[in-house]
């Protein structure tokens, strides 16, 4: 059930396999999966330092030698036995997918953690090459790893690789090509009782599985949902089958995936000790220090307001003003625009239709300005910011400082990642909900995201807009902070559920690589442009049609008394309008309006508030109706549309009942 | 006065096969005894059970006696596993006679010693004894919770306890097995610890799962 990307910030890159040999890429998150894929295909897939950067299946031509052939990258995976949703992806694509080679990506200087998942693939009788990537990392902590050893006691191709470095890709690529499949492996056995159920499931399996039936067994009797594939293949022999696992299920006091995991560690830890050596003698070095610097109460919390200026500085002040301004009033208003105008009158003669590409909301002069020179500046600068922030391995130690607070509202730590991506593009965001363990975590973090995590593009134009009031900037951040924790904290009361739980492996900080921070942000900027342009012409042209039959005005007549109610002026009514479109368009239809002078003070602070939590974007909302389903997306719509205007009412009252003054 | 040893073994069988497995009576061949054997005898006359025909069942008064026993028995076993780390095998056998020699002073002190263990190998109950219910936790414990062990603490997993079991495959995943170095490196607002060349983050509620022997009690 592979699924593929429609709009996304990953870009849709995939290409049809057929015919050619499959080479399936697993491992555990974090471990550079799609470093290689993007080595062996030369494609790019976007690559950070923090777990679950990867949630779909992506596929990829490839030439190994003479030989073309199809990779395929999935997302993380610990376990054959799956807990999370990508990891089941995965799981699916090896059992579905018929892989000639699977590719078992790990992280060389966590070895004995990552031989658990090599193990279980070849229980599973798949033909599996071992690829230790991050060799580096290892060798730099003094791991010394002999391949030889491994190999012979594994009975399989072992190759050691930097993919960061290209380093070690011609011989995985080698030994992808002389790799055969080896038979059922069964290297690890699991004591009498075990075994026995083992082998008496394995017989009463008739079903095609793409993998052992050992391995099924196995998962049977670990508790795992594959019960329901074996119900649907299996008609006949289900029951007996259950009560196998059952009765030996009742054989110990403890579960079963307990006895099997530490029946299969202990294989693990005598590998080990043939196989790897560690100098122990090496300090703490300069990023440890660091890194704990970071996760440490008393430092962290600076740490991440300095983080936050630092941005600020970046985005808000050298993005969204000295680089807005010189793109908006130096190269649109003193060439672009009045060349375009003056071209257009000199060929068009029909004002009417002048107006469609020129004048006051041309395609030229409104949709292409706003997406060039107000949108642009801001969405570069911020990608690039966040890219560096992702490869350094910022965000997982974010995430373990604030999972306290993200508790009470009904998510755990782990959902800092989609929030914190949220602030780049929603509607990447939405998707990466998935990582999020339960349903009732991915139906609040989406409600958020939909209503309170202003994507780069709003932020940028906010930023713009509030340059220099740092009061009003202030009331902004409150307002919306506010409405985050709150509507999370009831979110959470109103949907029942488990308490949810923060795990999370924190990677070592790395120092981000210049030309993965370009070509990161190079394709989250394209693929921004080829979503934001098309809807800005869009929204230019329904504009012009909309004045022209007088359908427009009716509509921003309409809208005007909601904003009339917040104590806005008419004219905000039509960013309102573009607001539909997109938040940042309708944002950036404020910028125009406080420029023209006619919105400041109090109803600006409102009406950004209000345009902020309004509705998500076309996009944003497809995200969501996909992720969530039609009712939930409709549910969320239903409640954000009144909410927004709501909020924006109470900031209006609240503010002059104070008499504050901005 | 103290019990036989075999009269505790008595004890122990009738409250695990009234108490756990929810029978009313045991018959005294199950206990591999006889009417007129003195351990029997010995039980009878203070009154802990009652014997009718072929089977006995256990009195109000001998409830705290024999949940004691079993008490011990199962403490015996964890300090067979984790602190003298005992194969399975001879685990069985050192505890049967270990319980005995246990006294109440002293079994509260292994109890604490273990970080007031909820469950044997077996992942079966320990009752909990007095010293349980107060907070305990501060004296010095060879195995305690991850969760109230203070940061730069290093040790080794001793076992993970959880009653869910979603819970117990996402610490196993993350790679914290019996017998694996942890070394924690902060305690709040979350809790951090190096596995291995690993660090994970994790919340209390997954800390307080995680059983850890520590290099040096105390410290």
């Amino acid at each position: 059930m592979p699924e593929k990307a429609e709009c996304t910030c990953q870009g849709s890159i995939d290409e049809e396999l057929d015919g050619l040999r499959k080479v399936v890429l697993v491992g555990s998150p974090n471990v550079g999966k799609s470093v290689v894929f993007g080595n062996l295909t030369g494609k790019y897939v976007t690559v950070s330092n923090y777990p679950g950067t990867t949630v779909e299946v992506t596929r990829g031509r490839a030439r190994f030698g003479s030989v073309e052939v199809g990779v395929i990258d999935t997302p993380g995976m610990y376990s054959l036995l799956p807990i999370t949703e990508e990891e089941r992806v995965a799981r699916t694509v090896l059992m579905e997918e018929t892989p000639d080679v699977v590719v078992h990506v790990a992280d060389a200087k966590n070895l004995e953690r990552m031989l658990h998942l090599t193990i279980q693939l070849l229980e599973a009788g798949l033909p599996v090459v071992l690829d230790l990537n991050l060799m580096d990392e290892a060798e730099r902590l003094g791991m010394r790893i002999d391949l030889d050893v491994l190999r012979s006691e594994l009975g399989i191709p072992v190759v050691a690789t930097i993919a960061t470095e290209n380093k070690g890709m011609d011989q995985l690529r080698e030994a992808v090509l002389g790799c055969r499949r080896h038979g059922d492996g069964v290297p690890v056995r699991y004591g009498d009782s075990i075994e026995s159920a083992v082998h008496s499931i394995g017989e009463l399996l008739k079903g095609d599985y793409g993998i052992s039936k050992r391995t099924v067994a196995l998962l049977l009797l670990q508790d795992d949902d594959i019960l329901e594939v074996v119900r649907e293949k299996e008609a006949s022999d289900c029951s007996a089958i259950e009560e196998i696992v059952e009765r030996t299920r009742k054989g110990f006091s403890e579960p079963l995936n307990y006895i099997v995991t530490i029946e299969r560690q202990r294989f693990i830890g005598r590998l080990m000790e043939k196989t790897a050596t560690v100098d122990r003698s090496r300090g703490t070095d300069l990023k440890e220090k660091l890194s704990r610097l970071m996760m440490h109460p008393v430092t962290g919390i600076p740490f991440l307001l300095i983080a936050i200026y630092a941005l600020y500085e970046f985005v808000g002040v050298f993005g969204a003003q000295v680089a807005v301004d010189f793109l908006e009033n130096r190269v649109f208003g003193e060439y672009i625009n009045p060349a375009a105008n003056r071209i257009v009158a000199a060929v068009v003669p029909w004002k009417v239709l002048q107006d469609l590409f020129v004048n006051d909301y041309g395609i030229i002069t409104l949709g292409v300005r706003y997406a060039i020179a107000i949108i642009l500046p801001i969405v570069a600068t911020f990608f690039i910011a966040f890219s560096i922030i992702e490869d350094t391995g910022y965000l997982p130690r974010l995430a373990m400082l604030i999972d306290r607070v993200f508790k009470r509202i009904g998510l755990n730590g782990r959902a800092v990642i989609p929030v914190v991506l949220g602030f780049g593009c929603d509607t990447m965001a939405t998707m990466v909900t998935r990582t999020l363990e339960t349903r009732r975590e991915r139906v609040i973090a989406t409600l958020l995201l939909a209503l309170a995590i202003p994507c780069s593009a709003q932020v940028g134009v906010i930023l713009a807009l509030l340059s220099g009031n740092v009061k009003a900037l202030g009331i902004f951040v409150l307002v919306m902070s506010t409405v985050f924790l709150l509507v999370g904290f009831l979110a959470a009361r109103v949907m029942p559920g488990e308490q949810p739980l923060f795990y999370m492996e924190v990677p070592p900080l790395r120092w981000p690589k210049f030309s993965n921070v370009f070509t990161k942000t190079y394709t989250r900027v394209e693929w921004y442009f080829k979503e934001v342009l098309p809807l800005f012409i869009l929204a230019s042209i329904i504009i012009w049609a909309g004045r022209l039959t007088g359908l427009f005005d009716v509509v921003v007549n309409i809208l005007s008394y909601p904003a009339g109610w917040i104590g806005l002026p008419e004219e905000a009514a039509t960013a309102f309008l573009y607001g539909f479109f997109r938040r940042d368009f309708g944002a950036a239809g404020l910028y125009d309006l406080k420029n023209a002078g006619v919105l400041s003070g109090v109803p600006l602070v409102v009406s950004i508030v209000t345009i902020a939590l309004f509705m998500p974007c076309i996009a944003q909302l497809s995200m969501t109706i996909k992720e969530r389903g039609l009712k939930t997306a409709l549910g969320m719509a239903a409640f954000i549309f009144p909410f927004a205007f709501l909020v924006g009412y109470v900031v209006n009252v609240v503010l002059n009942g104070l008499g504050v003054i901005l | 006065m103290r019990l036989s040893d075999k009269a505790e073994e008595i004890l122990e069988h009738l409250w695990i096969m009234t108490q756990e497995m929810g029978e009313k009576a045991v018959g005294l061949k199950e206990l591999k005894t006889g009417k007129d054997a003195p351990e029997v005898q010995e039980l009878l006359s203070l009154n802990y059970i009652d014997l009718s025909a072929d089977s006995v069942t256990l009195r109000e008064e001998g409830m705290e006696e024999a949940e004691s026993a079993v008490r011990r028995h199962r403490l015996a076993e964890r300090l067979m596993v984790d602190v003298l780390e005992l194969d399975r095998s001879l685990m069985e056998e050192n505890a049967c006679l270990f319980e005995h020699l246990l006294r109440r002073e002293v079994e509260e002190s292994i109890c604490t010693l273990l970080g007031h263990p909820k469950s044997c190998p077996h992942n079966r109950p320990i009752p909990s004894g007095r010293c349980c219910l107060g907070s305990a936790t501060s004296a010095r414990s060879i195995v305690s919770r991850l969760s109230d062990l203070e940061g730069g603490a290093k040790g080794k997993v001793a076992y993970l306890h959880t009653r869910d079991n979603k819970k117990l495959q996402k610490l196993m995943t993350m790679g914290i097995l019996p017998g694996v170095s942890i070394e924690l490196i902060q305690t709040f607002p979350s809790y951090v610890f190096r596995l291995g060349h690993t660090q994970i983050a994790v919340d209390r509620e997954m800390a307080g799962d995680i059983f850890v022997r520590c290099g040096n009690p105390g410290a």
